[in-house]
């Protein structure tokens, strides 16, 4: 149940960002998309071990997972990942209708929530002490979205949405620990790497 | 009504409108997707393109998501346009400037043109004279749109040119090809 407003009475479990994020990359065995949130976040993509189908964002905070949306309408075959922080989440809230209205079974969005900006300083963001990221979604139309009790429950909650009828949003508490890696920041490498892992283009 | 509207009344055969125009050149050039917020100026364009099956496209909540919707899209091989009126390019520097331009994606993109030839909402004034300065501030290519004899040529041509060179295009759509929003009560 997600319906617990208080975040220090949620029964879950506070997780490391990139433990997490290798534990779901470990899981990967059909090319699936990962779209890397700004930050931190895609930070421990990239050290999780870099593969041609990830995408790592070096800016425009919150799109994510509107990113992840448009590969997976664009290759409905394909399971796409979209990976984000509350704060990101927090920009972009709208996108959460958006998704649950267009309702693409091939999406899992996966909220690393640690109710701050730990890259700028750990400020708490606005949300942290009185909102509820997975009541919002679930609110916003995905119902099918849970707080992730621990590490076994998220590798559990990510098999599960696999075989989901629709799109999935799975909630974890994360430390404060700063991202283990630093991503390369080279735009175009980046998207046309992406494009080649997609089998959208040719190698020159 | 748009002078240039009035004018095709006298042909013998009916000519296109912008709407048709823009709507039969997006799918002569594969654009399937394509997310909007709307405005009363797109409101035929925008019925339409729901009509037609060719098309997926759907409200998005700002114009900041429909651009992360669609250069994902065209990553993983769909290609998109977004629709919007001058405001909510307003909203758009960021993306463009940390998404859009620097990972050389071919956004298209339909911005009807609001705040000038008529407007009666100062605040919408001022919100187009900082359209152009942001466009020209990335140096990205953009034409505004003002006679239904060009448009089809104007539109076909900059979205090729937007997908072959792998950079962004923003098409604003004149009142003088739209026939805009005038003050009514």
């Amino acid at each position: 149940m997600n319906t617990a407003a208080n975040t220090s009475a949620r029964n879950t479990k506070v997780m490391n960002r990139f433990d997490v994020t290798s534990r779901l990359v470990a899981k990967l065995k059909h090319e699936e998309a990962v779209i890397g949130g700004i930050g931190n976040t895609n930070f421990d993509l990239w050290a999780a071990g870099h593969r041609p189908q990830n995408f790592y964002m070096l800016g425009s905070m919150g799109l994510g997972f509107p990113i992840a949306l448009g590969v997976a309408l664009a290759q409905p075959q394909r399971r796409v990942f979209g990976l984000e922080g509350d704060g990101s989440l927090l920009m972009q809230m709208g996108c959460l209708s958006t998704i649950a209205t267009l309702a693409p079974k091939n999406l899992t969005l996966i909220v690393m929530d640690n109710g701050i900006y730990q890259i700028t300083g750990a400020q708490p963001t606005p949300a942290a002490a009185v909102a509820d990221i997975v009541a919002i979604a679930v609110a916003s139309g995905l119902s099918n979205s849970a707080w992730a009790a621990d590490e076994e429950d998220f590798e559990r909650l990510v098999d599960q949405s696999l075989g989901a009828s629709g799109p999935t949003l799975i909630g974890v508490r994360i430390d404060d620990k700063p991202g283990v890696g630093a991503t390369r920041r080279d735009p175009v490498q980046i998207r046309e790497r992406f494009m080649l892992g997609l089998g959208v283009r040719e190698a020159l | 009504m748009a002078a240039a509207e009035t004018e095709t009344m006298a042909q013998p055969s009916r000519e296109k409108s912008w709407h048709e125009v823009a709507l039969q050149a997006l799918k002569r050039n594969d654009i399937r997707l394509v997310p909007y917020v709307p405005d009363r100026i797109l409101t035929t364009l925008i019925r339409t393109i729901h009509a037609d099956p060719f098309f997926t496209t759907f409200p998005t909540a700002r114009e900041e998501e429909a651009v992360g919707i669609v250069s994902g899209a065209w990553m993983a091989g769909m290609r998109g346009a977004v629709l919007m009126q001058t405001s909510g390019f307003a909203t758009l520097a960021n993306v463009l400037a940390s998404l859009v331009v620097p990972s050389q994606i071919p956004l298209i993109m339909f911005i009807s043109e609001r705040g000038t030839l008529g407007e009666f909402n100062y605040g919408q004034s001022l919100v187009c004279r900082t359209m152009r300065p942001v466009l020209d501030s990335l140096a990205m290519e953009h034409h505004t749109c003002t006679r239904l004899d060009e448009f089809e040529f104007i539109a076909d041509r900059s979205i090729k040119q937007a997908i072959t060179t792998q950079a962004p295009v923003a098409l604003i759509l004149s009142p003088l090809l739209t026939g805009g929003k005038v003050f009514d009560k």
